[in-house]
């Protein structure tokens, strides 16, 4: 992503979010700026609020306080209707959450079909086309605890790009694959990037995010501690928090 | 052959010879011991009289037909009931409190009350209030208190069955833009229907066994009619013919549960 006019249009604005699970305090004032056709990854310890700064975007968690801006629409204020904001935010969990009862065709279409009102015919083919290009158009009858985990996760990417949304958030999503399924999943992430879909990954996976990321923001303790190019940020950290934990990372043998 | 009957060195056919020789054996102890009973020539007599059976069982049965409509009406009723009011209690949001408080009330008051009391307070009270027919029927009254009391179990029975859904599937289906009344109608509640297929043929069973207690109302359904018989020609084989209508019904329900539960296993495996 290159591109001379990408930096106009803020598609996610975080200003200042505080998000509390009882005593324990998630996000302690985070500002984050998502631009149309970029792709931004999270980084950070586990439990420094990666996932639940994303679960705050598509307002699966009400944020306690600052505001979330979507396209230019406050999400946070008043009167705003959360499904609506739904539908134009895609989000992949970690443990793929397919539904079970569902066959992969039914699990791709029930959105699109029941929220916005595709009929099925339409919806079906739209799914074909969407496995097809992913290669999974013969998985489509069968049902999610018949597949990998790898093909559970790309269809769960398919469910999620059916509902054709402004913006994909990617929560940490080859954390439960077996290590030799994380590519095919990755792959898809990459093509994705690469087509100008606007991301925001949180992962563990350094190499992938310094590979597909145009900004990659460092969390610890509900804090963006630091934020910038993966060149940059990878490369020569400036936050001693930075520094230590790519150290960790390197140690562990991650980057 | 297995490879361990090769290893021990006995036929396959050894086990089910001595299981068939053992059954054999049990039963003809327990026959023999509740034969050689005093008064087992009496009770053969009043209890299994063959000719008292085939008198009896055409009139008990004609008296079944009417647990069958009831049954099969309290089936329906307290599977939309039991739903209604277990999705009730599922409902977040202090506006809905009022409906979550008469949702746990009708649970409590409605499973904790002997259901022969309620057919009572129903089948005699509602018709005591002179209603035009067939609102006086207590038939209908009866119906609507052993709906009453099994939808209140139904609704326990569902929303455990509901609660057991992982809060991912929720998220998920919201994040697609579902609300949280389509979320429950096509991700969660129809994952709970498969969890509590077993539990609800319980309540089921229960259903049909309490139609029996309609006829402390008065209605000529299959035990009234028994009584009736025994009454008349001092004779109780009346009862083995319900006993064997009620069978007829609640064994193949419970094969039925079987059934349904290896097909959903079937299907999402």
């Amino acid at each position: 992503m290159s591109s001379a006019e990408q930096g106009d249009l803020q598609l996610i604005e975080l200003r200042d979010v505080f998000k509390s699970f009882g005593k324990n305090q998630v996000l302690k004032g985070v500002d984050l700026t998502v631009r149309a056709h970029t792709v931004v990854g999270l980084i950070g310890p586990s439990g420094s609020g990666k996932s639940t700064l994303l679960r705050c975007i598509n307002l699966l968690e009400p944020v306690d306080s600052g505001s979330v801006f979507v396209g230019g629409v406050e999400l946070t204020a008043g009167g705003v209707d959360a499904d609506d904001v739904r539908k134009r935010i895609g989000i992949v969990f970690q443990s793929f959450n397919l539904f079970p009862h569902l066959s992969i065709l039914d699990n791709i279409t029930l959105a699109p079909r029941r929220v916005r009102g595709v009929a099925r015919g339409a919806a079906e083919e739209a799914a074909n086309v969407l496995l097809e290009r992913f290669g999974l158009l013969d998985k489509a009858s069968s049902f999610p605890d018949r597949l990998s985990g790898g093909q559970q996760q790309r269809v769960a990417i398919i469910r999620a790009l059916a509902m054709e949304p402004e913006v994909m958030l990617f929560d940490e999503v080859t954390s439960a694959l077996d290590p030799e399924l994380v590519g095919e999943v990755l792959a898809v992430v990459r093509e994705l990037a690469a087509l100008g879909m606007t991301l925001v990954l949180a992962t563990h996976e350094m190499g992938f995010c310094r590979d597909v990321a145009d900004q990659v923001a460092f969390l610890k303790d509900g804090r963006i501690v630091e934020q910038g190019t993966p060149a940059k940020l990878f490369t020569d950290p400036q936050h001693p928090e930075t520094q230590h934990f790519l150290r960790r990372v390197i140690e562990a043998g991650r980057l | 052959m297995t490879g361990r009957s090769n290893r021990r060195d006995v036929p396959a056919w050894r086990g089910g010879v001595i299981a068939a020789t053992s059954t054999v054996a049990v039963f003809a102890v327990i026959i023999f011991g509740i034969t050689s009973t005093p008064g087992w020539s009496k009770f053969h007599e009043s209890f299994l009289s063959g000719f008292h059976f085939r008198k009896s069982f055409p009139l008990v049965l004609k008296g079944f037909a009417l647990n069958v409509r009831v049954f099969v009406v309290a089936f329906v009723l307290c599977l939309i009931l039991g739903m209604i009011v277990a999705v009730i209690r599922m409902i977040p949001g202090p506006a809905f409190f009022p409906f979550r408080l008469i949702a746990v009330i009708y649970t409590d008051v409605f499973r904790a009350v002997p259901s022969i009391v309620l057919i009572y307070l129903f089948g005699f009270g509602v018709p005591g209030l002179g209603l035009d027919r067939p609102w006086n029927n207590p038939v209908i009254w009866g119906t609507v208190a052993i709906v009453l009391n099994s939808a209140a179990y139904v609704a326990e029975v569902f929303r455990s069955g509901i609660r057991s859904i992982h809060p991912s599937q929720m998220s998920a289906a919201r994040s697609l833009g579902l609300t949280r009344v389509q979320a429950l109608r096509f991700v969660i509640v129809p994952q709970a229907i498969r969890r509590v297929i077993p539990p609800l043929i319980n309540d089921f069973i229960a259903v049909v066994q309490s139609t029996a207690l309609l006829s402390t109302l008065g209605p000529l359904e299959a035990l009234r009619r028994a009584q009736n018989y025994a009454s008349f020609r001092f004779n109780f084989t009346a009862y083995l013919a319900a006993t064997l209508l009620f069978l007829a019904v609640t064994i193949p329900l419970a094969r039925l549960g079987d059934t349904l539960v290896a097909r959903q296993e079937r299907k999402s495996r």
